[in-house]
């Protein structure tokens, strides 16, 4: 009973924090840039495709570089078409998203359909080298923590230089940006392209560690990482930019964890976006009926009032 | 210093929304000048900020400050030389950040990747102490958490941290209570004096107009009709600038938030 419920911990963690990037991803462009990035789900799978190419080729360390490079421009093309075309946010992330199926299956061959069973990747490069120490089991989980770990510091560190300040100006108040002398059409690029990195880093580790992938690996991820973001938000969403980006990545894994324990007891597999779909309109509606609940009771009362009278 | 030269703006041509919103405006503005600017609603005062900052190109004329061309430069190019504070006290600065993280954009000190430096630090402090709010106390709160009075006081600090070279006030008392206002008022003007800017400030207060600033420009219908400097405005009372419309406009002054007193 112990080590099924450690192991269902064990993979809801992995998952958790593979994705964890994806909701820092979004804490970058949804929370500080105020941009709702629809094109997440198909830069995604951008991430899983080019990696596994390059993995495939033999490069397995090139390959989460690339992905990211492949992310960093998909993020400038959404980034682009919305500061600079005159093409409202959301419909440049869906615009791009719809772009993104037909170069995803071009650059995965024509195929829809990549395997990795004996390609050399990120994680077994890992389990070679950690072989012989105490951590040779948990292999896995040791790559995802580090890169987790970087990712958190580094986006805490750079939220707080002036380049990461503007950004969050930005979503806060464009006017003032533009009052410090400071483009806003600027600080919005170069937020995306950083956000779409991580996204596709996300698709591309997430790939590697199941060791396929499919077309269809990104659809949904935009709900199921904005639901993991609000839940960190719930826990952790007051206080030091530092702390709400590790709320971001606890958030991921109470999902995870959450999700593999109703998966245990014999969920379907399926319900998975159903799930993050609720949990997303929850966490948005709940505050805003929250606010409006003294009126809903004057309301009532009202109504009472004239029935009595 | 800042010369406008045939300055034209016309809100949606050609619809039957069209509104002349600046008419051939010429104007030249001194080194050193303080000028409040008065008028009915939608005279253009607000049109004519608009222009000088950028926020739209005009439709002809150009715009020079200190010798320089600026009618085709972005607005945010343009804030470097030019502070300007508007009538919402909400719209200067970020409700989410900090104090000292809004102080640290308007200071805009350092590399892009370059952190708030302790030196800086102190310097947000002293410069907040003037303002005698108590602000550089609560440098780590959110703006947010400031009232009207404080956010606007914070606003002006921000916006002449690096003295610009023309700083334009909107109106930038008007939403807060009398006695902030005169507060906020009065830090302007030691602000304006310390760092002897250049200034242009819209008021609906006519008495105020005559009060501040060396110069006084009254504006109808998208034109300036009336400029006032020295010796002639030094006796100038109320009734005066009120006769002074109705001569120019050929009609009596409306504005539904003008203090005549």
């Amino acid at each position: 009973m112990i080590t099924t419920i450690l192991g269902l911990g064990a993979t809801a963690l992995e998952l958790g924090l593979i994705s964890s990037l994806t909701v820092l991803a979004l804490f970058l462009s949804y929370s500080m840039l105020n941009v709702c990035d629809l094109s997440t789900d198909g830069c995604f799978t951008l991430g899983a495709a080019v990696g596994a190419v390059v993995a495939l080729a033999g490069h397995p360390y090139l390959s989460i570089f690339a992905a990211m490079g492949a992310g960093i421009l998909s993020g400038f093309v959404t980034a682009i078409l919305q500061t600079k075309m005159g093409i409202d946010s959301l419909l440049s992330g869906i615009i791009v998203n719809t772009g993104l199926y037909s170069i995803n299956i071009a650059i995965m061959g024509g195929s829809s359909l990549l395997n990795m069973n004996k390609t050399d990747t990120i994680f077994t490069k890992a389990k070679t080298l950690l072989s012989d120490t105490f951590m040779s089991t948990q292999y896995r989980l040791v790559v995802v923590i580090v890169i987790v770990a970087v990712v958190v510091a580094a986006m805490t560190w750079f939220l707080k230089t002036r380049i990461g300040l503007s950004i969050r100006a930005t979503g806060n108040n464009p006017d003032m940006v533009k009052s410090s002398s400071i483009n806003p059409v600027y600080t919005t690029i170069i937020g995306l392209c950083l956000s779409n990195s991580l996204t596709a880093l996300s698709g591309c580790l997430l790939a590697q560690s199941q060791k396929s992938v499919n077309i269809t690996i990104g659809s949904g991820m935009v709900t199921i990482a904005l639901a993991s973001l609000l839940i960190g938000n719930a826990f952790m969403g007051k206080g030091g930019i530092g702390k709400r980006a590790i709320g971001a990545v606890l958030g991921a894994f109470i999902f995870r964890l959450v999700y593999t324990i109703a998966l245990r007891f014999n969920l379907a597999a399926y319900m998975l976006k159903l799930v993050s779909s609720v949990i997303v309109i929850i966490a948005i509606s709940g505050p805003y009926f929250k606010k409006r609940l003294p009126e809903f009771k004057r309301m009532r009362e009202a109504k009472k009032g004239a029935r009595n009278a | 210093m800042l010369e406008l030269k045939n300055i034209s703006k016309t809100f949606n041509p050609k619809t039957v929304f069209e509104k002349v919103a600046l008419d051939h405006i010429d104007l030249t503005v001194n080194d050193g000048d303080f000028i409040s600017i008065i008028g009915a609603n939608g005279a253009g005062k607000s049109t004519l900020f608009n222009a000088i900052c950028g926020s739209f190109l005009t439709d002809s004329g150009s715009i020079r400050l200190d010798g320089q061309d600026i009618t085709l430069m972005a607005d945010h190019k343009r804030a470097r030389m030019i502070g300007r504070l508007f009538q919402d006290p909400m719209r200067g600065s970020a409700p989410g950040m900090s104090i000292e993280e809004n102080l640290a954009l308007a200071a805009g000190h350092g590399g892009w990747l370059s952190k708030v430096s302790k030196a800086d630090k102190q310097l947000f402090r002293e410069r907040l102490s003037l303002l005698g709010m108590g602000l550089e106390d609560r440098m780590n709160q959110p703006v947010g958490l400031l009232s009207g009075g404080q956010r606007q006081a914070l606003t002006l600090l921000m916006s002449t941290f690096n003295p610009p070279k023309l700083l334009l006030l909107d109106e930038h008392t008007a939403a807060l209570d009398p006695a902030t206002a005169e507060k906020v008022l009065a830090l302007t003007e030691s602000i304006v004096k310390d760092n002897h800017l250049t200034c242009m400030m819209i008021t609906h207060n006519m008495q105020s107009a005559l009060d501040l600033g060396n110069r006084t420009i009254m504006m109808h219908k998208g034109k300036i009709i009336y400029d006032v400097a020295g010796q002639e405005r030094e006796g100038l009372k109320v009734s005066d600038l009120l006769a002074q419309f109705k001569i120019a406009a050929g009609k009596e002054l409306d504005n539904d938030r003008m203090m005549l007193v």
